[in-house]
């Protein structure tokens, strides 16, 4: 080897393995991050902690939804599947057997990423469209049974029964919103951590690998129906989480809601919005999208049920037309691309 | 001493068309095996049949005395044979060292070692310079660098190679035969397949010439020089009473 090459190697190997974003970028995101905390201190009225909540619970939806198609590029169609299943488990396990809703998160991450296993099994082997076209389908049938399934009350749903006292057992809260928009931030706090370790981890690698081309992962010695599977699973227990907080914080559950295919597709929409793929595209997208359906409701009314995805739709074109991989999709690969010395 | 890879009476059919018919050969423990033939001989498909691609209709394959016909492509990598494909395959979405990087952890799960690796490697192609690149952006010289960086970090004890030299310039093209050359020095087991006559002749222990996806020779680049079949596979066989 040349001795220049040596010299470049040497300096290539003393290089961060993940460079650090510029100043302005970390400094951004150390003023959000700080901003989130003190939120509800500096908003203060209902609404503005409701409607943060909801963007940190869409935030985290979104990225679900990310991991399995952003990161393994696997297109669900069915994500409301397991929001449903996490709104359900805890719901159930609490209004029939008094089973504190902690409990039930756990149950319903489970039982997610179980259901993932049973849909992603035959569907994800096959390649294309299949996967996509096949949680669609199993996402309108599962509707259809929560909605004719009498021990979960059919089509009227369940109510969570009402606790007035040990609100952190019960994980419920009468008095004011700001319990629940920390446990929202707490969640999707989690989820983006995990997710952003799942990117830096050799399975993380291996999806993204799979994703740009599944016979050169496969000739890399990656199993890729096993990967997708695990991609799946990881996405479903996040879903799943969001459901029971969601469950939790309305308090109502009526499977036409939970289980609708609009559930499946805005989370695909944030995601797509922000930047399928990356890390903070899916909060991107939520943090646009959540404001522009609540404040469409406010101003048209129930007239203006479908205002925000007409919106929606004309985003989406724009993204499309100009950066078809998500607002910021170049601010993170100007990121990879440094190289810094430490 | 048993052959690194032993190939025996592989046949792969389309429909109708044999793109593989009963192809024999062996690569011994550091040797070059050169496979050569014309556009359509079913060299590629070979490649495919040896790593778990596509199952071949009859023969089998053996790695170091062990049968590996009809594994799967991960199984086949995971056993130490890396291949590079004709149809280039980066990852276009992750850098140059990210793409080799996933070659690098099929042997080791620590993210700094993989990478330590990942960097050698694509500094024995000389591809660093465009380390942070992502790989969508490099040219198809580089791609081919980059293919053999991926593959060699995964540590093979075998590699195929799919023509490493095509649609490259002439000034590259050194460069690449260069590198083959040093990985013989190192003990690597090579399949090479070549549509450059010189470059295989050059390289190449043995060579295997197929026509119509039937073995016509497999020899020394000596032997598949003066055969008659070669000639007439690659020229047409010239009717010298007309």
């Amino acid at each position: 080897m040349p001795d220049s090459r040596a010299d470049m190697l040497k300096t290539a190997l003393a290089e961060r393995l993940w460079p650090r974003p510029p100043l302005w970028m970390s400094a951004l995101g150390a003023a959000t991050i700080a901003l989130l905390v003190i939120y509800p201190f500096v908003f203060t009225t209902s609404f503005s902690h409701h409607l943060m909540i909801l963007i940190l619970l869409y935030a985290l939806m979104a990225q679900s939804w990310n991991v399995v198609a952003g990161l393994s590029g696997q297109i669900s169609l069915g994500q409301a599947i397991f929001f449903g299943i996490g709104a359900y488990s805890s719901t159930v396990l609490f209004a029939k057997y008094g089973i504190t809703p902690w409990a039930g998160l756990l149950v319903g991450m489970l039982l997610s990423a179980l259901a993932a296993i049973a849909i992603g099994v035959p569907t994800l082997r096959l390649r294309g469209h299949y996967f996509a076209i096949a949680t669609l389908l199993i996402g309108s049938s599962v509707q259809i049974v929560f909605q004719r399934w009498d021990w979960v009350g059919a089509a009227s749903g369940l109510y969570v029964p009402i606790m007035r006292t040990a609100p952190f057992f019960y994980l419920q809260f009468h008095t004011s919103k700001v319990p629940y928009y920390y446990l929202a931030l707490g969640a999707a706090a989690a989820g983006y951590l995990a997710v952003w370790k799942l990117r830096r981890s050799r399975l993380g690698f291996r999806l993204q690998a799979l994703r740009d081309d599944p016979d050169a992962a496969a000739s890399l010695g990656i199993a890729i129906a096993r990967h997708k599977v695990l991609a799946f699973m990881i996405s479903a227990a996040m879903m799943s989480v969001a459901g029971t907080f969601y469950a939790q914080y309305v308090l109502v559950l009526d499977p036409e809601r939970l289980f609708s295919t609009e559930i499946s597709i805005i989370v695909l929409l944030m995601s797509v919005l922000g930047g399928s793929g990356t890390l903070w595209g899916p909060a991107v997208g939520a943090a646009i999208l959540v404001p522009l359906s609540e404040y469409s409701r406010i101003w048209f009314g129930g007239t203006g049920r479908t205002i925000d995805l007409i919106i929606y739709g004309i985003l989406i074109l724009l993204v499309c037309m100009w950066r078809p991989s998500g607002i910021l999709s170049l601010l993170e690969e100007r990121v990879r691309r440094r190289a810094t010395t430490p | 001493m048993s052959p690194l890879l032993e190939v025996k009476g592989l046949t792969k059919r389309y429909g109708g068309l044999t793109a593989n018919a009963d192809v024999a050969f062996d690569v011994k423990k550091g040797e070059i095996v050169g496979i050569i033939g014309p556009n359509g001989a079913g060299k590629s498909t070979l490649f495919d049949l040896i790593t778990g691609f596509q199952p071949p209709d009859a023969g089998r394959i053996l790695l170091d005395g062990h049968d590996i016909t009809g594994l799967r492509p991960d199984r086949i990598s995971r056993r130490g044979v890396a291949r590079t494909f004709q149809k280039l395959k980066p990852f276009p979405d992750l850098t140059v060292t990210e793409n080799v990087i996933v070659g690098a952890l099929a042997r080791t799960s620590d993210m700094k070692t993989a990478r330590e690796r990942a960097l050698e490697s694509l500094a024995f192609v000389d591809l660093l310079e465009k380390r942070n690149h992502f790989a969508r952006e490099l040219s198809t010289g580089q791609r081919k660098r980059l293919e053999l960086a991926r593959a060699l970090a995964t540590s093979p004890r075998l590699v195929l190679m799919d023509e490493v030299t095509g649609g490259v310039d002439q000034r590259s093209i050194a460069g690449l035969i260069a590198l083959v050359v040093e990985l013989k020095q190192r003990g690597l087991t090579m399949v090479m397949i070549e549509h450059n006559m010189q470059v295989i002749m050059g390289l190449a222990d043995r060579i295997v010439a197929l026509h119509r996806g039937r073995p016509i020779v497999f020899g020394t680049p000596e032997d598949v020089r003066s055969d008659s079949a070669v000639v007439d596979a690659y020229l047409g066989s010239i009717d010298v009473a007309a």
